[in-house]
């Protein structure tokens, strides 16, 4: 299978300058600053359909065209390395053993939006992921990759490491933006969108660290060779982070459209002795969880996922094998969402603390059959009715698992009720 | 890591000369406050009203813009932690792989419970949201580190080692 993102991941030394371009490292650069043009650029990144691998799945050429550039001001690229969906730790990884494939991603397009600095914003809590970036920007800075004029082309790129300090909503792209302006990570309302109107009030374009990292491939290969791979409406390939009770968890890179049960039992070698599938959540906390016998007819990719009633999302595929309470799994979910809450829309606010604490009632054993009915309108009313998606991102899973597994809920509610 | 110094005063050179690159490069001196936070709780172990002021200062912010950030984000400290400041991941794969059990084996073996110090000043606890660890579940951070696949035994080595 060809590896776009993970070709390097088992070379020793793979975060290394020198063992990056002794594997063609920096040659998609040098073609690029060797005669393509911004527009060029984008139009390969377009013709590969590659879409964003943060969540959304919007196509990453489009977006880059959206920034005007006859507004006078300075232009920003934001990388977003927050990674802190639950389920998910593919950028990390990229991060640890290939992170020039990054940053040479993000010089390219840097350079087609005509940006002046390139924001690093990663999550406070990375460690090694950090220290190996800090060691590759030195090193690209050393090599002429970075900086003033870079090899020759007479294009200026500074690159910031802006580290987080412990907040998922600052992987939000506004939140994010909130952040790298040094304030609290609150997202903002949206329009203007962060394109025209981002960090600092000047245009800014947001990508994943995954979404950035297949950009060299595309310029070396072109966007045909890239469109090769996956299926008509999502082109490419994609890390997949597989986590629970499998033989072999970890991140896979697959072509879109997979089938997630080969995923599964050949990739990661089927449930580990003693557990057996009873459902799966396959893009990340925020997606809806889907039944085993669903999830094992679905494909990896954006339409498929979301025509059997999920999505997609970051990749972050959740096994969830028969052992688990699923009461107890959403209520871990709504104490996570209601303690990541930023706090300035209402419906968001109370609604993922009251959800929370109807769940905690549930899961003592000291729910009523109404509460039930009361998670759905909760979650009824925090839908749709906020700054971004984060109260979103906690409905979806109230929905579903009632809608999936209401008869374990029912079971908790039944059995404390007092003859 | 809560050496007593002045804290009214600017931090330690390298520190200082870090910053003043940053706020050379950053379109806004503002825009490095979380920079200029991390130097401190770097240094300090924590951050100290008196080093939230020098923030203010250092970055042309209001207090109160300082002490926001802060709050904000779960990361700073307001208070010293232990020398080894034990943060075990909650969240659903962790959870899945064991997390609960987990927990109540690391505090009964460290002795402290969610956001406390021990005595002597050497362990304190935190019970933490996904750390984007979840293929390695369950997992720990000790101070930066991450520790992950652990088991209660392999978590008890990982303690035994630190002095
Ligand atoms: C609550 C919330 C959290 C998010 N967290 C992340 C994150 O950790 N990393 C990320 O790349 N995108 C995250 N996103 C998506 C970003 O808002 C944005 O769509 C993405 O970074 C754009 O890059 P892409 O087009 O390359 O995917 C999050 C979105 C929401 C609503
Ligand atoms: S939806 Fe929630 S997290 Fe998002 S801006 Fe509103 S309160 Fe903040
Ligand atoms: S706070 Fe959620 S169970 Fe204790
Ligand atoms: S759920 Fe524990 S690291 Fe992700």
């Amino acid at each position: 299978m060809t590896k776009v993102l993970t070709g390097n991941w088992g070379k020793k030394d793979s975060h290394l300058l020198a063992t990056y371009e002794a594997g063609g490292g920096y040659s998609a650069l040098k073609k690029v600053m060797g005669g393509l043009s911004p527009a060029q650029v984008i139009d390969e990144v377009k013709a590969s359909g590659v879409r964003g691998r943060g969540g959304a799945g919007f196509p990453a050429g489009m977006k880059w065209s959206f920034v005007p550039q006859n507004t006078g001001k300075p232009i920003y690229l934001c990388i977003n390395a927050d990674e802190s969906e639950p389920g998910t730790c593919k950028d990390r990884q990229i991060l640890e053993f290939d992170p020039h494939m990054l940053i040479e991603g993000a010089i390219i397009c840097a350079y087609a939006i005509r940006a002046k600095i390139a924001f690093f914003y990663i999550r406070g809590e990375f460690d090694l992921p950090y220290r190996r970036m800090v060691k590759a920007v030195e090193e690209a800075f050393a090599a002429g990759y970075l900086g003033k004029n870079i090899l020759g082309s007479g294009f200026d790129l500074d690159f910031l490491i802006h580290k987080g300090a412990g907040a998922y909503i600052c992987g939000e792209e506004t939140g994010l933006i909130s952040s790298v302006e040094g304030g609290r990570g609150e997202p903002k309302v949206k329009p203007p969108f962060p394109a025209v109107k981002g960090a600092f009030g000047c245009p800014t374009i947001i990508n994943n660290v995954e979404t950035l990292a297949t950009v060299p491939w595309i310029i070396n290969n072109g966007g045909a060779a890239y469109k090769q791979f996956g299926t008509e409406k999502s082109p490419g390939t994609k890390l997949i982070s597989v986590s629970g009770r499998v033989k072999r968890p970890g991140n896979y890179e697959v072509p879109l459209g997979y089938p997630l049960q080969k995923l599964l039992l050949e990739d990661c070698g089927g449930m580990q002795d003693g557990y057996e599938l009873k459902a799966i959540i396959p893009g990340g906390s925020s997606v809806p969880v889907m039944p085993a016998e669903k999830a094992l007819t679905v494909n990896l990719d954006y339409e498929s996922v979301a025509a059997a009633g999920s999505l997609l999302g970051s990749g972050g595929m959740i096994i969830i094998d028969h052992t688990q309470k699923m009461p107890e799994l959403l209520e871990i979910l709504a104490h996570f969402y209601s303690h990541e809450s930023c706090g300035q829309c209402t419906p968001c606010r109370e609604g993922t603390g009251w959800a929370h604490r109807v769940l905690k009632k549930i899961c003592h054993g000291e729910g009523t059959k109404a509460d039930l009915d009361l998670l759905l309108s909760i979650a009824g009313q925090m839908s749709g009715a906020t700054i971004c998606f984060l109260a979103d991102s906690l409905v979806m899973p109230i929905r579903s698992f009632l809608t999936h597994f209401r008869a374990e809920f029912e079971a908790l509610i039944k059995a404390e009720v007092p003859a | 890591m809560t050496t007593k110094v002045d804290q009214s005063s600017g931090l330690a050179a390298a520190a200082e000369a870090r910053i003043d690159d940053l706020q050379r490069r950053y379109p806004t001196k503002a825009a490095t406050l979380l920079h200029v936070l991390w130097e401190i709780q770097w240094q300090d172990g924590w951050i100290s009203e008196d080093r939230m002021r020098y923030a203010a200062k250092r970055c042309g912010v209001p207090i109160s813009k300082v002490l926001g950030v802060v709050s904000f984000y779960t990361m700073y400290r307001t208070k010293p932690v232990g020398r080894h400041h034990v943060q075990v991941c909650r969240n659903i794969c962790c959870h899945i792989m064991g997390a609960a059990p987990l927990i109540e084996h690391i505090k009964a073996k460290i002795g402290v419970g969610e956001h406390e110090v021990s005595a002597d000043g050497k362990w304190s606890f935190e019970e933490v949201e996904c750390m984007a660890g979840c293929a390695w579940a369950p997992m720990m951070a000790i101070n930066e580190a991450y520790h992950e696949n652990l088991t209660p035994e392999k978590a008890d080595r990982i303690l035994g080692e630190l002095v």
